[in-house]
């Protein structure tokens, strides 16, 4: 049964109902300028800026600090170190190990030492510059190998065992082993961190922040000020970006910024230049990842073991649950009957890695479809065809290695479409044909599928909560515990709202996220902001609805079930109000028309100390072909054409989905391409501004896209209005372009080129890594 | 209309939305977009790099042509200081929008295309679609893509965003405002906002030289050549500006207190261009984007380089002049114009002379400047007309990058496929940009033949012992500067048997207009 209230759920009767494309509720203010970042807030009298003194050092012991330089700088008012902390020294979301500033002890380049507060923020930056600060070195670990022979992790490895990898291995027709690494990537949000903290009375801070977890940043900071949660209000309307950037890592700007207004009782604002931004924040993990598979003729996997070891940076951070989510994405759309999968998570002297859209499952499912590749080259068949012989089955081969069953699977029916589609036959025909004439330039294609989790795997996380007022003229105030990335969440909410009431998208104004208004919500996270929270505001819109229903039906002695609400109107039996009538009558008639609204995700369940049961509610599918050309001399290399097939269940809203599926794609074609993060051998990032970390521009998109949402689409789970969340699966869809890079190049050389079995492969992002052709 | 005599020297004046603004004395290294967000409160204008590199901050100048109508560039606000705004029009994305609260063409189409998740970088992408609309008609893809090549979009994939750009020509403009027309309105009559608007600028050009003190601090905007060296001569530590697009950089990124600034923008000589029967002759502050057209139309083979040089706004900006006397190892231009064998005319207060640009480079950022001394113009020989050029860049991303490699090439074939005459030059390779000179006695007067290229491919290791760094191995670059030899080896050869080479950079793509 279809949660939906009105019998034909197909029928939209209000503007901007759900599944209507309406344009982001923001649209017309970020076209105009006019969209309020932190930033752009209206500063209040005698603000302060401060800026943060950064370690030079990936690992050492500070022997001496001497800020009086910087205390003596032009505009300076307080000057800040870890001993001036009045409460926990600490912004790590679920370890206490991440301290806002460094006390004693540096363990990465880039981490917060010191921080200064002036009048403008050239006073303050010049003044950070002025600090001396003498170093001990110690001993770094720059490097997850060289963590994982030092046994050096910020959390216990952890393994999933299925069947016997180890006898199937031995037993399998053909065995390949071998070795890659895969970089990490930088979120670059085009908004930089920012927060800004305002003394309330009685000690109290009212705080600003671009994050995707304002409580979060509630917590860590009233516990850093010495003070409770209750003392602290943060509020955040929109960020400039964040894709995982702004889960965590707000808590250090915003603990920083708050510290400094507790200081000083002055307001105090944190804007990170890009520069400090990219060496101070963490970034998606790069792994390292060892394979041993054993396959049969036709490249169905036998046994699988695995090695996964990421570089999680100088604290634990979110890397436990994003390591998990590897181990659970590695199978991707395949069925591992006989697998082990283990895990590190590796402590280095570089910054804390943290969450970034796939959450650890993009690399998992690298790995998986990297092997995939290696086989079907090993075998000289379509890899297409390895992965079909792979895919989960229906009725069989349906139990995921955690043990959920995949009651969802549409992967042959979308990568058949997809195949079908995008020509994909008789393109490597053609490909083929094309690279046999050509010397210089050289094509590859591929295709990828995605099947991804959907839910937080900490299971406690998926609730959350939702506020509702109904004025009086009818028009309806929405507030929820997600926060606005830029990716429609706040749209789709009111479309859920504006459906659940039968009033126009424009009646209702959806509001900042606020921890005042909606406590203890989740991070925006795990694509499940509009799940969760669509959720949340449609039990709030009903409960303010029931109650209108009750009162008509009494009012105008009708039976509840002749009061329906239908295009802006509610009729009663015979009676034809509108909306704003009927709720007049009722505030008259003393009715609440104010509610809250709650929700948490059924079904799942799951034990993570054997991981197992069902982590996730759904899986969200999809498929991609991506095609391209390198040039052999340089190896530089275009992406030519992209054929996409994604699956949103019943969308919310196709053109916000059509955004997140066209947007996530490109960011992960940038990750496994352009951009490139560089350590130089003392462990300081060199890639930290766009002159040298290359995200895709335009031109870099492709001159032919053809991107779909599947139209057939509809969550078999009870989702809102039957959607599912987009937000990260259609990232891992670029998988497709790093495997047609790999096509192109193993045309330059004899079959089953590259050599798996050689050993070590290599990840490497942009043209250097595709130049390694025999010639 | 006369320009204004009475303008008082210590007064950075500027037109934005329609009224004269006036800053005494400001900070001459305060950037506009310091100014906009933090002095105006108009923050619309975003900060997402403050390096030229994401074009958040795009802003748009309007300026009069040389037929006297309204020219606008979109410019980086966050590296342009104010001072240089003097006596321009500038437009912001706040300008845009009707006083009715209507949308202009650009922000409707952004808008009704989806162009904007976060919308942060909404802006910028909106000011450079400005100068777009204002610029061309009917842009195709390529053009499309170069003209939005300096704005970076995090959330969209760009596709919307390329919608817009077309969406925007087909929306109504509603009002008579100069900002409405479109690019083909400035080959019809002048429209009275227009008019206004010139002479709105006309009313605030100067005279007298912009002179600005601002505690130990100057700016000066000398407006000849003779002015300029007395100036320099008198401040021989000032730091010279020409379009601000590294400059900009030492201050926002490094915090460079810089006492003297001098600007080259207004010096009428200096922003001379011309071609001569033996010479093209372009003033030191001739901007990129002047100097395309004359560029282009002599070096034809330049098009790929030239349009991925950094991106509009920063061509708009910065100057050959400004790139040849940086002498980064890694410019773009000084790889072809050592192939051309370019000259420098250097002056100072005392005297003039000529300098090989081959000759200019000592070490790194080391020059042959003396102290007051300055380029004043660079002298390109025109082509002989059996000349193959080329010129090649690598990176990690084609547009709006760094070179990895970038290497020129310039050649002339005698009789029996004899090499007359050879130039190699490469940037990335070494810490100045350098010719590669025994690479050229590998070619000089031998064959032009596969096996000789691979063996003057192995003599660019006597030329060159380049670095790793994070835009590309060390072992990568010595191979890409060998292969590039040979690609332009294989496109020459293809070249002169009738075969238009395919690249990479074009492959699939339209050929711009």
């Amino acid at each position: 049964m279809d949660a939906r209230s009105r019998p034909d759920a197909d029928v939209r009767t209000v503007a901007g109902a759900a599944g209507a494309p309406v344009p982001h509720d923001s649209s017309h203010l970020h076209v105009s300028g006019e969209a309020t970042y932190t930033d752009d807030i209206v500063e209040p009298r005698g603000l302060l800026h401060i800026a943060v003194g950064m370690s030079s050092k990936a690992h050492a012991r500070i022997a001496s600090i001497d800020l009086d330089a910087v205390r003596r700088a032009p505009g300076v008012v307080a000057v800040m170190t870890a001993d001036d902390i009045p409460g926990d020294n600490n912004c790590g979301p679920i370890i206490a190990d991440d301290p806002i500033l460094a006390p004693g002890v540096v363990q990465y380049s880039g981490q917060a030492v010191f921080a200064v507060a002036a009048h403008t923020v050239g006073q303050a930056r010049r003044a950070a510059r002025l600090a001396r600060v003498e170093y001990e070195e110690l001993p770094a670990v720059l490097d997850p190998i060289a963590a994982v022979e030092a046994g050096s992790f910020v959390l216990p490895s952890e393994t999933i065992e299925r069947g016997d990898a180890p006898a199937a291995l031995a037993d399998a027709p053909h065995r390949l082993q071998g070795r890659v690494s895969l970089g990490g990537q930088d979120h670059f949000y085009l908004e930089g961190q920012v927060a800004m903290a305002l003394p309330r009375e009685d000690g109290d801070l009212f705080i600003y922040s671009s994050t995707q977890h304002p409580g979060d940043v509630q917590h860590r900071a009233a516990a850093a000020i010495g003070k409770r949660s209750k003392d602290v209000v943060v509020e955040c309307r929109r960020m400039g970006g964040a894709f995982g950037g702004k889960e965590s890592q707000p808590a250090l700007i915003a603990c920083i910024a708050g510290l400094m207004a507790n200081r000083t009782g002055k307001p105090c604002k944190l804007r990170l230049d890009r520069d400090d931004d990219m060496k101070m924040t963490g970034k998606r993990h790069d792994f390292v990842i060892d394979y041993d598979v054993g396959f049969d003729n036709s490249g169905r996997i036998e046994g699988i073991d695995f090695m996964f070891a990421s570089r999680c940076g100088m604290s634990a951070d979110l890397s436990g649950a994003i390591n998990d989510r590897t181990m659970f994405h590695c199978d991707n759309a395949y069925y591992l009957a006989n697998v082990r999968i283990v895990s590190h998570r590796c402590k280095t002297h570089t910054v804390s890695n943290t969450a970034f859209r796939g959450f650890g499952g993009p690399q998992g499912m690298f790995g998986i479809e990297y092997v995939i590749d290696d086989i079907a080259r090993y075998l000289g068949t379509d890899a297409l065809e390895v992965r079909r012989a792979n895919f989960y089955g229906i009725g069989e081969r349906d139990v995921t290695h955690y043990g959920q069953k995949v009651e969802d699977n549409i992967l042959e029916d979308i990568c058949s479409r997809v195949v079908e589609s995008a020509g994909y036959h008789a393109r490597r025909d053609e490909i083929a044909a094309f690279n046999a004439g050509n010397d210089t330039l050289k094509r590859g294609i591929a295709l990828t599928p995605v099947k991804f989790g959907i839910s937080f795997t900490a299971t406690h996380l998926n609730q959350a909560g939702a506020l509702l007022h109904v004025y009086t003229d009818g028009t309806v105030h929405i507030n929820h515990g997600g926060t606005e990335m830029g990716q429609g969440l706040f749209t789709k909410v009111a479309q859920v709202v504006a459906d659940e009431l039968q009033i126009d998208f424009d009646r209702i104004k959806i509001t900042a996220s606020d921890t005042s208004k909606v406590p203890n919500a989740s991070a925006t996270a795990a694509s499940s902001g509009s799940d969760l929270n669509g959720k949340a505001a449609q039990a709030a819109a009903r409960t303010v609805k029931t109650r209108l229903v009750r009162f008509a039906a009494e009012h105008f002695k009708v039976p509840e079930a002749e009061v329906v609400f239908a295009n802006n109107t509610v009729q009663i039996g015979n009676e034809t109000l509108s909306f704003a009538e009927l709720v007049h009558l009722a505030w008259f008639g003393r009715i609440s028309l104010s509610s809250t609204g709650y929700y948490r995700t059924p079904k799942i369940n799951y034990d993570r100390s054997t991981f197992s049961g069902r982590p996730f509610y759904y899986f969200a599918y999809g498929a991609a072909v991506s095609e391209v050309v390198i040039d052999t001399l340089t190896g530089e290399y275009r992406l030519t054409r992209v054929d996409i097939l994604h699956d949103c269940g019943k969308s919310l809203n196709p053109a916000i989905d059509m955004g997140q599926i066209e947007g996530g794609f490109i960011q992960g074609a940038g990750w496994l391409t352009t951009e490139e993060l560089c350590w130089d051998a003392d462990g300081n990032l060199t890639t930290h501004a766009p002159s040298t970390y290359k995200i895709p521009v335009s031109s870099d998109m492709p001159l032919d896209f053809r991107v779909q949402i599947l139209e057939s689409g509809r969550n078999r789970e009870e989702t809102i209005f039957r959607s599912k969340a987009v937000g990260e699966p259609p990232l891992m869809l670029s998988l497709s372009v790093f495997l047609a890079l790999r096509d192109a190049v193993a045309s330059t050389g004899p079959a089953g080129w590259p050599p798996a079995a050689a050993g070590a492969g290599d990840a490497r992002s942009g043209a250097e890594g595709n130049h390694r052709c025999p010639r | 209309m006369t320009a204004s005599t009475d303008i008082a020297p210590g007064v950075v004046r500027f037109v934005l939305d329609g009224r004269t603004v006036d800053v005494p004395d400001p900070d001459p290294t305060r950037t506009v977009l310091q100014y906009l967000r933090e002095d105006l409160g108009r923050t619309g204008t975003k900060e997402g790099c403050a390096e030229g590199d994401c074009g958040a901050c795009t802003v748009a100048v309007a300026e009069p042509d040389a037929d006297g109508r309204l020219r606008v560039r979109a410019i980086n606000s966050c590296i342009q200081f104010l001072p240089t705004l003097d006596g321009k029009e500038l437009i912001t994305v706040e300008s845009l929008r009707g006083s009715d609260g209507t949308l202009h063409p650009v922000q409707q189409a952004m808008a009704d295309c989806h162009g904007s998740q976060c919308g942060f970088c909404t802006p910028g992408f909106v000011m450079s679609l400005f100068a777009l609309y204002k610029q061309q008609e009917n842009p195709d893809r390529t053009a499309i893509d170069d003209a939005i090549a300096g704005n970076l979009c995090r959330c969209t994939g760009y596709r919307p965003i390329i919608e817009a750009a077309v969406e925007m020509y087909r929306q109504e403009p509603r009002g008579g405002s100069w900002l409405l027309q479109p690019a083909a309105a400035s080959q019809q009559e002048l429209s009275a906002d227009e008019s206004k608007r010139l002479d709105a600028q006309a009313a605030i050009r100067r005279n007298e030289s912009l002179a600005l003190t601002n505690g130990n601090r100057r700016y000066f905007a000398p407006r000849t050549g003779a002015e300029l060296a007395d100036l320099y001569a008198r401040y021989p530590d000032a730091v010279l500006l020409a379009g601000g697009t590294d400059v900009g950089l030492w201050v926002t990124k490094h915090y460079a207190e810089i006492e003297t600034v001098i600007y080259t923008g207004s010096v009428a000589g200096l922003k001379v261009m011309q071609a001569t029967d033996s010479h093209l002759e372009i003033g030191a502050a001739v901007t990129y984007t002047d100097a395309m057209p004359l560029l282009l139309h002599h070096f034809p083979t330049m098009s790929e380089l030239l349009r991925r040089f950094a991106s509009p706004p920063i061509r708009n900006a910065g100057t050959l002049g400004g790139n040849v006397a940086n002498g980064s190892p890694i410019g773009d231009s000084m790889p072809a114009l050592l192939a051309l064998d370019a000259v420098l005319l250097l002056r100072s207060a005392s005297e003039s002379r000529e300098m090989r640009l081959d000759e200019f480079y000592l070490d790194y950022q080391e020059n042959a400047l003396r102290p007051g001394e300055f380029i004043e113009q660079i002298k390109i020989p025109r082509l002989h007309a059996d000349d193959q050029l080329q010129s090649y860049k690598v990176s990690k991303r084609f547009d709006q990058d760094i070179s990895a490699v970038c290497g020129a090439y310039r050649l002339r074939l005698g009789d029996d496929n004899r090499i007359d005459d050879v130039r190699i030059a490469y940037g990335g390779l070494a810490a100045i940009p350098k010719r590669a000179r025994a690479c050229e006695r590998a070619l000089a007067g031998r064959e032009f033949a596969e096996a000789i290229i691979v063996e003057a491919m192995a003599a660019l290791d006597d030329d060159f012992e380049p670095i790793t760094d994070m835009r590309a191995s060390e072992d990568y670059r010595r191979r890409i500067c060998k292969n590039l030899l040979l690609r332009f080896y294989r496109e020459t050869s293809a070249s002169l048997d009738g075969k238009p080479p395919v690249r990479i950079y074009d492959y699939g793509r339209q050929k711009q207009a």
